[in-house]
């Protein structure tokens, strides 16, 4: 398995922003149960666990962007184009149904969630492609 | 793109992993090279030709030129 400087940083990253999504995400949760706060303070609040997220994101496109062998970047580009064909395609098609109301409205953030189940299958797509000799 | 990388590999008693370590890429991009899955890019290409002091034309075969 092929593990880059730029890799290692990627997941050092992740596992970080991982830990502070999770304790933002308990905290903020806990505060609007006990306290609720208002204002501008509330939109701050709400914001908070979707940083880390945010960082997640910026770690990956610094990854494609650090990454120093050229077809381990076109495997992760690949992957990623899948992810985001995955997470497009998914959203479209249940915002149709909600809209017909056919289903269950789903938050926004549910977006980011579909990609990183994408990148896992565009993950599994390259691994087939390699296994199969098809780059 | 077909090429003679294998066989110039084998010539030196190169692994992929030794050919990997000298091109400072992983052994999965040398497998991928030296089956034709993956081109090269032509920085890549040259390091590979100025690694076996030869010319790209001498280790690729241009797909115009393929049978």
């Amino acid at each position: 398995m092929h593990k880059s400087p730029a890799l290692r940083r990627y997941n050092y990253t992740v596992l970080g922003l991982s830990l502070a999504y999770m304790g933002a995400l308990f905290g903020i949760v806990a505060l609007f149960r006990t306290r609720p706060p208002h204002g501008t303070l509330a939109y701050a609040a709400a914001i908070l666990p979707a940083l880390p997220l945010v960082g997640i994101f910026l770690a990956w496109g610094r990854y494609l962007t650090d990454e120093p062998d050229e077809y381990i970047r076109m495997l992760t580009i690949r992957q990623t184009l899948i992810a985001t064909g995955f997470m497009l395609s998914a959203t479209t098609i249940w915002g149709f149904l909600e809209s017909f109301g056919l289903a269950v409205h789903i938050p926004a953030y549910a977006a980011g969630i579909l990609w990183f189940a994408g990148l896992m299958l565009g993950g599994c797509v390259n691994i087939f492609a390699v296994r199969t000799g098809r780059s | 793109m077909k090429n003679r990388l294998k066989v110039l590999r084998a010539e030196r008693d190169w692994s992929q992993g030794d050919l990997a370590d000298r091109l400072e890429v992983s052994r999965q991009s040398v497998n991928a090279i030296e089956t034709g899955r993956y081109d090269p890019s032509l920085p890549l290409a040259f390091k590979i030709a100025e690694l076996f002091d030869l010319s790209i034309e001498d280790i690729f075969t241009s797909p115009s030129k393929e049978s």
